[in-house]
């Protein structure tokens, strides 16, 4: 289906992806799962010549734990771009990282019956 | 409905997972344009549902071949998700994602860790749910139906849904408002109990 609208050629947007990435790939789902959570480890330093994203990637880490897809959300970063700086900078040592799901796409039934019990208490 | 606040506002402590979750889940809300995803997840969804992007600059040179190789146009697909903790340690995803073919490296991304996926459908428009359906199959996912349905009295009968469809036997079929929290519960609840029945 094709939409007005939904054909982006190259934009100003784009461009700006490109400028904070610095021309860099985007990492796969690999790295860093939509639903990882991930929070600023303590006591760590702004790196030098940190841009305006990884700044405001920092103060929002900062405060807790939130995914990844929601730190990109919250920033207005698209998706892949955020990644790759989350992926800097968990390579750095500045983040830590939870709730990393397996690589292998096999359903834990703890998991499901948990999601199931949280469920059921909404509808009471 | 702001979905890209100010880092100012987003210092809010709300916003963060509780310290002590230390499980994310995450299930796939999908289906057709205009189907209701949205709404589906803003009913469940402890934080303002978030809207982000995801650019794709290859996806036609793999599955659109009538565009062919050379097409490097640059697409942006919306990307809307929701946040509910389930309890003290887990917090639940739930990620709202187009159904077109195109956008197959978003799928790829999504499905990843998935536990299941939720299609909604409208009864009205059934047709349209088949190209989701490939998606999700082709994903390995394990799905459930929610006929979301804004008018009772147009909507079709389970068994016809399911012929329409050519479901498997076992594939829940629930109907859901998706508006209504409980009933958009009762919908997700369907789905993990067939996960659960899948897993066993």
């Amino acid at each position: 289906m094709t939409t007005p609208g939904e054909e982006a050629p190259v934009t100003s947007d784009f461009v700006r992806s490109y400028v904070i990435t610095g021309g860099r790939s985007l990492p796969s789902s690999d790295e860093l799962a939509l639903h990882t959570l991930v929070t600023l480890a303590p006591e760590r330093t702004l790196p030098l010549g940190a841009g305006p994203e990884v700044r405001a990637i920092w103060e929002l880490c900062a405060g807790g734990y939130l995914s990844v897809a929601e730190v990109a959300g919250h920033l207005g970063l698209p998706v892949g771009v955020a990644r790759l700086l989350l992926t800097d900078l968990s390579e750095q040592g500045h983040l830590l990282r939870r709730a990393e799901p397996p690589r292998a796409q096999n359903v834990d039934r703890a998991t499901l019956e948990k999601v199931l019990h949280g469920l059921q208490s909404l509808i009471g | 409905m702001d979905s890209n606040p100010s880092s100012a506002e987003t210092a809010q402590k709300s916003i963060y997972v509780s310290s002590a979750v230390t499980n994310a889940a995450k299930i796939l809300v999908v289906g057709h344009f205009a189907v209701g995803k949205t709404t589906f997840i803003g009913s469940l969804s402890e934080i303002t549902p978030l809207r982000t992007e995801e650019k794709m600059t290859q996806a036609s040179v793999h599955v659109d071949d009538l565009r062919g190789v050379a097409d490097k146009t640059t697409t942006t697909v919306a990307l809307d998700f929701g946040r509910l903790t389930l309890s003290d340690d887990l917090v639940l995803y739930l990620f709202g994602t187009p159904g077109q073919q195109r956008f197959m490296q978003l799928w790829e991304d999504m499905a990843r860790g998935a536990l299941g996926a939720l299609l909604l459908v409208d009864p009205a428009r059934l047709e349209e749910t088949f190209p989701v359906i490939d998606l999700i199959e082709r994903y390995g996912l394990e799905y459930a139906i929610a006929v979301n349905c804004f008018d009772p009295a147009a909507t079709y009968s389970e068994a016809e849904v399911r012929e329409a469809l050519d479901l498997l036997p076992d594939t829940p079929v629930v109907y859901c408002d998706a508006r209504d929290q409980q009933s958009s519960a009762r919908a997700l609840i369907a789905l993990v109990r067939h996960l659960l029945e899948r897993a066993a």
